[in-house]
This record gives C-alpha cells, structure tokens and sequence, in this order.
C-alpha cells in the first residue's frame, strides 16, 4: 500500500535531544475482560505476549501489547499486519463480549531520545518522569501540552508519543519547542 | 553622595567592568552588580517618580521587596515594564529607563499631584466620581487613563521563548539562606528527594552580611561548606535563580526560574517555570525589614538599614557619606559599624528606645559613636536627595531639638517573617508581642490531600533571627518534613550559631508618637501605591474597619507590593485609630506570586502556532495549497470555501453549489465523528441514547437519529450504520464527537454497567470523503474496483465495504444535500491518494471541493436542520416536526421523560416553519419575529425567531428556518422579521423543504 | 489545584487530567416518574459546605469516570472510589467520620 502515508511523513528534529515521527504503526484497540481466560490466549495468539499488567507493555514475538485501562489494551503491529492480526483477534474472541479495532490510521507516534528525554516530556506533561517512577515498558496516558497522549519508555532509554494523528503537526510541533537546544534542564 | 567604595563588595568581580545605560545615560559597573548597586555606586540615588504623586524616589531596600527602583528593561521585543532594580543583576549592554514621569525623571509635570496632595486623599477616585456622568467621558476617563498603570506597556512581540516543566519531590525548600540549607541537608539526609531554590544567585541569604560564626567558623565558609555537601547528594537538586513564586493546594508549587535575565545573550529560554508538587514544602523565606513612620521617609537617601549595610558588604556601594541611623532594635547598629568599617561618618545613631539597645549600643558607645536614646526624626530634609534631618523626642509630637546635616537615613523598625508562600494557601498567623511581627501559626498549617500540614517554616521566616536559632530552626524543619513525607529521621545535632545578648525591640508605628496632621501627611506607609499614615486614619475615620476594606480604600499593600513592606506599618496605624490591638485588625490576604512573573512564563510553550492546537484532516494539506478560507469548528479548521483567484467568498460559495447540483461536489467530512458501539447489548443501548428506534436497524442499513439530553433538548444527530448483528457506527457532527463519546461512556460506566457494550472512538481511523451530484456515481465507477453502486447495488440509506478502485473502502449511500450522494470511509493514510484519485476521475465532470457554507446552503434548501443552528440546547426534537423520529414503542430514551413536562408538551412553543420574504432578500442572521405590543421593558413582542437564514443559488432568492409561534399552523402568515437598522422585512411562513419537496434527486 | 488518585489505573492525577462531572450517586428518574421525583433528579444538587460526593472522569488519561469524597472547605480527599456503586464504601465513610463526627450528605452518613 504505497499510497499510504503517515501523518507527518517521518519528520525529525535534533535539538539536545532528538524528535521523530516514527512512521506508520498498525495499532489495534481491543476491549474486554483483561482478565479471562479467551482473553489471556487471544492476546497471546495474536502477538506472542501476556496480557500487561497494570500501566505496563508486554511483548512478543509478533507484537507489543499497552495496558490503557482496565477494559482495554493496545496491540502494536507492523502496519501491514494490523488488518491480520484484527481478524485473528476477533477469530479468537468469538463467543466473548469484546470489541476489536483497528485504530492505526488514527494516530502519529513519535519517538524521543537522547540525553535529556526524560526532561523534554517533564516539559509538556504533568508526569513524574524520574528515573525510578517511570521506566522501559511502563505506559502513561495522560496529555501533551494541550492534547491527549500516550507515553511509554522502550529498553534503550528512548521514549514513544502516541497522540490522536489531526494534531500531530502540534505534537510534533511542541516537542520541537521542547527539544531546542539552550532550554536543557539537566534535572532527571 | 552614593560611590563605590574601596573597600567591600564581596559578591564583584571588579576585574570585569560591564557597560549598561539609564536613562539614555551611558554607565559603568562591575560584573556581581545589581542595576540598583551599579546605580548607586554612580551617585543615582533617585530611581523612579512615585505612581501617585509622582514624587521623587530612590532606592530603599536590596531585594525582592523593592517598592521603588521599578524600571522599563530593554527594548523591543525585549522591553518589560516594573523591573526591580535590585533584583536584576547587571550585565554588558543593559538598558532600562525609570517609570512615571514626564518628560523626565529629573523634571516631571506630573508632580503636580504633589502639591496639589491634600485634594488627592485616600477614595479620591471614589469621590470625585460621584460627580455627573458626562463628566466621566469627557474629564475623569481621559485623565484616569492617561495616568494608569505602572510603568508602560510593551508593543512589541515578546522575542523570549519560555517553557513549562513538572518535577515531583518529596521535599521543597524555598529560599537558600542558612536555614534553607539546613532544611536541605537535614531532609536530604533522611533520604528524601529534595529540591532546594534560591531566588538569586547566591546562597546563604542575608548571613554573610550580618556576620557571625557557625561552630567556630566564618558563616561564608560553613555555607560554602553545606552547599558543596548538598551538590555532592544525589537527592538533593539546587537551583538558584529560582524564586518560590506561589503555594497552591495538595502540595502544588510553582518554581520561576529565570535563566537569561542576567544574560541576555545566552541561548534558551528566557524563563522556566516549574510546577511543582511536594509532599512536604519548606519556605525558608527569611525575614524583610521595616521602615519607619516618619515625616520624609521617602525621600531618596533614606533606606532600609539592612540595605544600606547589604550595598557596602555586597556590593562595596555606599549609599551616602554621612548617615543618621534611626532604628527601634539592635540590629541597625550593625549597620552603623559597617558604616564605619567603610569609612563612612554616622553623625548618629537615634533610637526610639526609652531605654536605648543593648550590648551593641553598648559597643557602638565605647567605639564613639553618638547614641541618642529616646529620640526619632521630626522630619527628613530634602528634595531630590537627603539634606538632613530634624530629631526629636520620639514621646513628643515632633518639636525639633536639633537638625544634622547628612545625606542618607539608615531605618530599621524591625523585621517581619516573609509568610506569604505560608499564607498562599491559607495558613493562618499569630501576632508576636515580643518581636512585634505576625508570624506562622505552626498548629495552623495549610493541609493537604490528606489533611496533614503540607508547609513547615524554617528559619527567620519562623520568627526567630538570630543566627543561632535559625540554624536550629532549619534544621528542625527540613526534618518535621522529611518524616512527614514518609521517611525515617534520625535527628541530629544542629552546628552552633553565634548568638548575641540583643535588647527587645520596642514597637514604634508613628515617628514621633504624637505626629500632628502635617507631618503624618508625609509620612509613607506603602511607597509603591503612594499610602501616607494620614490615608489610613481617614479610612478608618470614614468607616472602613475591616483591614480588607482598608486595603481597597487606601491601595494599602496591593498590586506587586502584596504588603511586603508596608503591611504591619498599615495595619498598626490602622489599628490605633480603630483604637484595637494589631491582631484584631488581622491582616490582608497574601495572593501569589510572591513577585510578579512574566506573561511568557505562564503560557509557556503556547504560543504563535501552538498557542492552541489545532486539527488537521488528511487533506488539510491539498485545502491549503488550493486556496481554502477556514472555519474554525471546535479545534479543527475547516474549509468554508475555495475562492478561485478573485472570487469573492458568496460567488465561490455560489459555484461551489451550482456545480455540485449540476454535475458532481467533493467534501471533506473526516472530521465527523465516527463510533463503534458493539455488544450483545449494543441495540438496547442505543435505543436509550437515541430517540429513535436503532435496534431494529438492519445490517447493511442507515438510519439517522437524534439524540436527547436529559432535559429533553437536542444535543446531537448523525446517521447511525449496523455494521453486524452486534455492531453500530454512529456518527456524530464534527464537534460532538469526544462529547458524545463520553456521553456514551459515562452512561455505561455509571448507570448502565451491567449491560454488555463497548464503545471505540474511531474518528480518525477514516478519511471520510462526500461525493455529491448528479454525476457523483458515474465518478466512482470510473475508479472502477469491485464495489457496486448502482442504484440496486447500494440502495439509498444502505451502506458496503469493498473495493474502490484500489481502496480500501466502506461506502454510505447517505444524503444530506438532497443530491444523490456518497460517504466513502477509507483508512485516514490512504485519505489524501483517495482525494487526488476523486479529483482525477472527476475532471470530465468538472468537480470541484465544496466547502462547509456550501453544505450548510444546500441542506437548508432541502429543510434539513443543523445542531448548533436550529438548535442551541433549548429545543426538542418535537419543536423541529421531528415526532418522525422519535419512537412511540420505546419506553424510556434519554430525555423521554423531560419531554413529557407541561412546558415541553405545550402548543406555546415555537416551532419550525420556513419562511420566504417577500422581495427576495436575505433575513438578518439572529433576526426575531415581531408581535403586536410591547413587553414591560418597552421593547416589541417577539413571536419567533430566525435559526438559519441564506441566499440561495438554486432558487436565486433568500431562503430561512426559523421557530414561530404556532410552527406549520401558520402557513401562508405573512410576519415580520427585525433589522439591525430598526426596520423590518416582511415574510411568509411556507414549508421549510424548498428543494426537491419528494426527494426525488437524492434516490436515483 | 488538586490532585486525586484514579481508582481504576491508580494514577495520581492533577487536575488537568481529570474533568469534574457533578454530583455523585443521582437516582435516574425515568417516564414513571412523578414531575416531583424528576425534577429532583434533574434539578435538585447538594451544596455543601464540607464533605461532598462527586464525580469525576480521568479524561486525559485512563477515561474511566470514578467517585470521590472530598471536603470543599478543605480540600480534603477522603477517598476515591469505583463508579459502579450505588453508596460510598465502608471504609471512605469510617475515614469521613473520624474527621466529621455526624456528617451526612443525602442519604449517606
């Protein structure tokens, strides 16, 4: 599907730390009791992973599973695997009330890296980024800047955005404020 | 004269001189100056005019509290008014002039307010503006606005950047003196995570310049010590430069960091603030000196005694050659012996004291200096600068004994702890007899989420100001909040402060006790807001009791003020004359911020293009490039047309229509909400939110459906899809779609909770794209693909997935324009390639994107309604004909019951009718329907009301809906509609459908 | 600005994350009822000085919509709690009774 195209095309900016759209991601919500049995096997079909706990991801083989409530997960794919791996789902969960969709081309992800990652989202979200508080597969929904986000820290250190894919341009646009160098923090 | 001195100014770097002007005066300085330090240190005493009375002013404090020396900084982009001149550290290239004067500081017109004084008492403005009401627009307004404000406003664009960060803590201490260190390193040491900000550059406050050893060594060296044990603890954060700027509840404080001020040329933001939330805060604030009540006291070269001693130690400054100290405590002998450490002649030392100090008068005595006990200023001589003072008895009613010669007044009438960040979120004062000051009431605390105590003091801003206790006070405090933040403290031995024998203070609020009238009339309580001592006793003498009444009659100890120096001097004189003790008057409420922060500051990142955000479609691009006039609907834009060239926006608009009812329209609809409802309860369900049946929708099927608030209004409408036997999509308009998703969640999450539905918002999962005309099927078979959209193929209000030519694509065969119309749903990435691929296939037909005007026109042609438009949250659906959808079967939907009420039944209410007018012209957007008579106000009856109101192009005339008393009933009335000119336009009531009455067009 | 703690994902959220959502515990009047039960339902709210109940949605965050008992003089937060109850937990009403003997709001004591 050559003619699709992420929000932003990919853009990046380097200030003390580095910004960038990450390009498409196949996103898929899933609702339903997190704690059954279909449930626990469907995700793991689907993706090779468990079931994450609380605010936690979990990963498999196949794909990366996001806790955002306690009805509901976010399975991260490769683009092209998300019509597949929502047919699976729902073959999977036939018979148990649950509702599975595809949600990828309603969103931007971004990834931030680079020393002073953690300060540059301490700019624009009211979440303790320490260290200690928020580390790799922990997931936070909360907001950036003025609009609803998600942020999760990967094994590398680095951090991704997701935000709802109409206001990338400001995402992006917010973090590139943020990232600029003279405005380093030093503080996590 | 104010020089810089040999000797002195420990915080210099006299190796770097910097270059900075006043005035447009080019001056010198050296690097560690403030711009008031560098003023003084090149004889500039007088800083600024007096907002009121435009007197003259010098410098009269050191730091924050600094109601005087308020300057106009920079230039530009970079110009800010009200900088304090104390607190600006100075550097290469400053430039700043002096505020409210005209034309100079030196020779200022306004100054005439001076000496016409006594007419401009306390509630002048109060008065005098009882007078006649044309007065105001001709005389007072004029005047008041010419003469508003502090210091000027900046034109320009702010050329700073600025920026916002949240940090969590365990502990934050505000304020780096000895006793914020203490508290620092006692809660960094329980293991804490602790964040310790200083508002200037340096740490240990005020101690270096009051001396004393700390167990045995200078107090520099054990600060410099504590810092670098605290730099050298992985917990501990410090910051200086950073000013506690308000307490706010469970723990939520604000940190104004300032990063360039003091280097301009540095890369960054300019300032940094930083939002806090603490378990425990510290507010290790210190304590700020007062003045003295004395006839003069505002006149440039009478200042703050600590101040004056601050300028010689810091900044090896003098603020005058020979200085008269008058003070009612010990503490301004030391700034006698640092006086005259420096060289400095002190004449004398006057101290209202009956019985004069203790060990330190004793000292001053034995080094020759003339103690004069008892004694207090008459009057201070001097225009522009200091000439001498008249003494006299301070028991007396200011006969002169005797004048002396000086040039500058060192004043001190004893220390306040700084309980603003205490008071910010409502910690409560007591009154202490002994030092004569309101200071924290420690059992009355501001509380917490919890409802424990959140701010411990430390420090002077406790009470205590020795040395010595201030460091045990500190120490004390870092700990109570470390074990209040939840960990375990071993409580250790706090270093030993120096401590001397000092006499009490005896309160003294009027110099001498017995001041007349004269000379309390120029006596100055709050310098910043021009508040004399006889302003305050005419308060009180015309009824204003209550201190917070006071404050509002008099300007007491408002704007940026906020009572720093002039707060206990205004409540005591108030208190006399109320004849009360100080604590019965109470004091004002302290509000943040402790200083003014900056406008940029608070909106941090928001700004020029993401001051808000706003939302693009997928082919927001392809509108911009093409020409588009937005719309703001919520925070997307949309467009409302595509002039071409010179095109006035209504011909575009005008072609736009002409051609989608001709041949074929493109719109952009992505932005209308879009959401999955699915579960075995999912048709129950919408058949609550909806006032139509849905559950018996068929897949495959559309229907369009109305949704109700509880109160029976309309909120919402959209055309709902059954995608399977357990699967709706509902759509929204544009702007209800987080809305009514919510709506939705919270109906299943709080009332409905055992029902089995989830919903998904998925808005933006598609670029929806509307292909509208005569020709709109012919433009998508020619993209070819599987789909079928025949007539038989995908039948009115029927919906398909398929393919479109290679698209991935979900079709509605829906209509809101009365044309035959598809919405075509593909994934939002492919949107764009969708887009181009309509415009391609459509250039035979000569398609073209219509805009939102457009689709508002067309729909109100075929008398379809818009939420917003005909409805605005009071209307039902039964006011709008539209007992069609609501279902007689159901027992309950939202809003079924409010729609029962007397009022919402009666056949009273307006209701929807179309009008036409009678020569064709266009009624007025918001126009009522006028009635016989007049309401009690004197104003025309109304009998209705216009809702959308057009010209239109398919039938060359004005066309409107409006709600009319009697609706349809009225058919074939003729009414009149108000103009803005107080004309009227006369129309008839006709059936609201004006295009294609039996929907023939859109069902082809 | 305050902070509360979302029951269903624990976060300890500020206020910008969350959006007030009116009182606590209304009793849903439907098409039976009598005008003076509906128009309680719809228009009759606590105003208290002191311990209020309330609802509260973790709209930047979790979306999930939950209760809280807090003081409105205070600021005090008792508890928070699930949304799918009709009446405040045991142990949030034992904590508002240590701090306010006697309190009551609507039914609730």
């Amino acid at each position: 599907m050559s003619k699709a195209v992420s929000a932003l095309d990919g853009v990046a900016f380097e200030g003390f730390a580095k910004v960038e759209e990450t390009g498409l991601r196949g996103m898929i919500t899933v609702r339903g009791d997190l704690a059954s049995k279909e449930m626990a096997a469907a995700v793991k079909t689907a993706t090779g992973a468990a079931v994450p706990a609380l605010r936690k991801v979990t990963s498999g083989d196949k794909a990366s599973v996001a806790w955002m409530s306690p009805d509901e997960l976010l399975v991260v794919v490769d683009y092209d695997q998300a019509e597949a791996t929502v047919s699976q789902m729902n073959e999977a969960l036939k018979g148990s009330h649950a509702l599975v969709a595809n949600v990828s081309d309603a969103r931007a992800v971004f990834r931030v890296s680079g020393d002073g990652s953690r300060d540059v989202l301490a700019k624009l979200a009211p979440v303790d980024f320490a260290q200690e508080a928020f580390g790799a597969d922990d997931i936070r929904r909360s907001r950036i800047a003025q609009v609803p986000a998600a942020v999760w820290g990967n094994d590398d250190g680095s951090f991704e955005v997701i935000c709802f894919r109409s206001v990338a341009q400001y995402v992006f646009d917010v973090l590139k404020v943020s990232v600029q160098s003279g405005g380093e923090v030093g503080f996590h | 004269m104010s020089t810089r001195l040999t000797t002195g100014g420990r915080l210099l770097n006299k190796a770097k001189q910097v270059t900075f002007s006043f005035n447009g005066k080019q001056f010198t300085g050296f690097e560690g100056d403030t711009l008031a330090s560098a003023l003084l240190a090149n004889d500039q005493m007088m800083m600024g005019r007096s907002f009121k009375y435009h007197r003259p002013r010098g410098v009269v404090a050191s730091g924050a509290e600094e109601p005087n020396a308020l300057v106009n900084m920079g230039q530009g982009g970079k110009f800010e008014p009200n900088q304090r001149a104390t607190t600006t550290e100075l550097f290469d290239g400053l430039t700043c002039t002096s505020q409210n004067h005209w034309p100079s500081l030196e020779f200022d017109v306004g100054v005439v307010n001076n000496y016409v004084a006594r007419a401009l008492p306390a509630g002048f403005y109060y008065k005098t503006f009882m007078a006649p009401a044309a007065a105001w627009k001709h005389v007072f307004e004029p005047i008041v606005r010419h003469s508003a404000g502090l210091g000027k406003a900046p034109k320009d664009r702010d050329a700073d950047r600025y920026e916002h960060f949240y940090a969590f803590f365990d502990v934050v201490v505000v304020g780096g003196g000895v006793a914020g260190l203490m508290a620092a390193k006692a809660a960094g040491q329980a293991g804490a995570k602790v964040l310790l900000m200083e508002q200037t550059a340096h740490w240990g406050g005020r101690a270096p310049v009051d001396g004393g050893k700390v167990d045995g060594v200078k107090v520099d060296d054990f600060i410099d010590a504590t810092v670098a044990e605290l730099e050298a603890m992985d917990n501990v954060t410090l910051r200086n430069r950073m000013m506690g700027a308000g307490v706010y509840d469970h723990g939520y404080i604000l940190g104004y960091e300032r990063l360039t001020d003091h280097a301009p040329l540095l890369d960054g933001p300019r300032h940094r603030l930083w939002r806090i939330r603490a378990k425990q805060i510290v507010t290790a604030t210190g304590a700020i000196e007062r003045p003295l009540s004395f006839a003069g006291n505002d006149i440039p070269g009478v200042m703050l005694a600590s101040a004056m001693r601050d300028y010689i130690v810091n900044y090896g400054t003098s603020s005058g050659d020979r200085v008269v100290v008058v003070a009612n405590n010990d503490d301004a002998y030391r700034t006698a012996f640092t006086l005259k450490i420096h060289g400095l002649e002190v004449p004398v030392i006057l101290d209202a004291r009956p019985n004069g100090g203790g060990a330190l008068a004793d000292a001053a005595r034995e080094q020759g200096f003339r103690v004069e006990n008892g004694k207090g200023i008459a009057k201070v001589k001097g225009g522009k600068r200091v000439t001498g003072v008249a003494i006299c008895a301070q028991a007396g009613e200011g006969a002169v004994l005797e004048e002396i010669a000086c040039d500058a007044v060192a004043m001190s009438g004893g220390w306040s702890p700084v309980v603003h960040l205490w008071s910010h979120c409502g910690g409560k004062l007591i009154w202490d007899e002994a030092q004569a000051h309101f200071r924290p009431d420690p059992d009355r605390a501001p509380t917490s989420h919890d409802g424990n105590a959140f701010v411990v003091t430390a420090g002077s801003a406790s009470g205590p100001l020795k040395l010595g206790d201030v460091l045990v006070d500190g120490q004390k405090a870092g700990e109570v909040a470390a074990e209040a933040a939840g960990f375990a403290v071993t409580s250790a031995e706090a270093p030993k402060g120096e401590v001397h024998d000092e006499a009490p203070l005896v309160p003294c609020w009027m110099m001498p006790q017995g001041a007349g009238p004269k000379l309390r009339m120029k006596a100055w309580l709050d310098y910043q807001n021009d508040v004399k001592v006889s302003d305050v006793k005419l308060a009180a003498q015309e009824g204003y009791e209550s201190v917070e009444h006071t404050k509002r009659y008099t300007t007491l100890g408002m704007a940026t003020d906020q009572g720093k120096l002039s707060n206990i001097n205004g409540l005591a004189v108030l208190s006399d004359a109320l004849n009360q003790p100080i604590p019965a008057t109470g004091t004002t409420t302290f509000r943040p911020p402790y200083t003014p922060i900056s406008m940029g500051a608070i909106a941090g990142e928001a700004r020029d293009e993401v001051f808000q955000p706003l939302r693009r479609t997928t082919i927001h691009d392809w509108h911009e490039a093409n020409g588009a006039f937005f719309e703001p609907v919520g925070h997307w834009r949309r467009p409302y047309c595509f002039p071409r060239g010179r095109e006035s926006h209504a011909d575009a608009v005008k072609r736009e229509i002409n051609q989608t009812r001709e041949s074929v329209g493109l719109l952009d609809a992505s932005t209308l909400g879009k959401i999955i409802v699915k579960g075995p309860n999912a048709g129950k369900f919408l058949n609550m939110m909806y006032t139509n049946m849905m559950s018996t929708l068929k897949v495959g099927k559309c229907r369009y459906g109305l949704m109700c608030n509880e109160n029976g209004f309309l909120m919402d409408d959209g055309v709902v899809a059954r995608i399977d036997e357990d699967t709706f999509l509902c759509h929204t308009t544009t702007g209800g779609a987080e809305r009514i998703h919510g709506w939705m969640e919270d109906w299943l999450q709080c009332e409905w909770w055992d029902w089995q539905v989830y919903t998904a918002n998925v808005t933006e999962q598609y670029a929806q794209i509307a292909v509208v005309g005569p020709n709109a099927r012919k433009v998508i078979e020619k993209l070819g693909g599987e789909m079928d959209v025949s007539k038989e193929g995908l039948a009115f209000m029927e919906w398909k997935d398929g393919k479109i030519g290679d698209f991935d694509a979900r079709a509605y065969r829906i209509s809101f324009s009365g044309e035959l119309s598809y919405e075509i749903a593909v994934p939002a990435s492919q949107g764009r390639a969708f887009w181009d691929a309509l415009l391609e296939a459509g250039a035979e037909f000569n398609i073209m994107p219509y805009g939102t005007e457009a689709l508002h026109v067309m729909r109100a042609e075929k008398g379809f309604i818009m939420i917003g438009d005909e409805t605005d949250g009071t209307v039902i659906p039964q006011d709008l004909n539209m007992q069609w959808a609501i279902s007689k079967k159901k027992e309950d939907f939202l809003g079924k019951r409010a729609q029962m009420r007397d009022h919402m039944a009666s056949e009273d209410r307006w209701k929807l009718a179309g009008f036409e007018t009678e020569d064709g012209s266009v009624i007025p957007d918001g126009a009522y329907i006028v009635d016989h008579g007049t309401n009690a106000n004197g104003q025309r009856n109304t009998q209705g009301r216009v809702t959308s109101t057009y010209y239109s192009p398919t039938l060359d005339r004005g066309i409107a809906m409006g709600l009319i008393h009697g609706g349809m009933k009225r058919l074939g009335d003729v009414v009149e509609f108000n103009k803005v000119d107080g004309s009227t336009v006369k129309a008839k009531v006709v059936d609201p459908v004006f295009y294609d009455k039996d929907g023939e067009k859109q069902n082809v | 600005m305050l902070t509360l703690q979302c029951p269903y994902c624990g976060v300890w959220a500020e206020e910008t994350e969350l959006h007030a959502e009116g009182e606590a515990h209304l009793k849903r009047f439907g098409p039976d009822s009598d005008d003076a039960d509906f128009e309680s339902y719809l228009f009759m709210r606590e105003n208290p000085k002191g311990v209020h109940l309330e609802r509260w949605r973790h709209a930047s965050g979790c979306g999930k919509f939950f209760h809280a008992a807090r003081s409105t003089t205070t600021l005090e937060v008792f508890g928070t709690y699930s949304a799918q109850t009709l009446e405040p937990p045991q142990d949030i009403k034992d904590k508002i009774s240590a701090k306010i003997p006697n309190w009551s709001w609507r039914e609730f004591s």
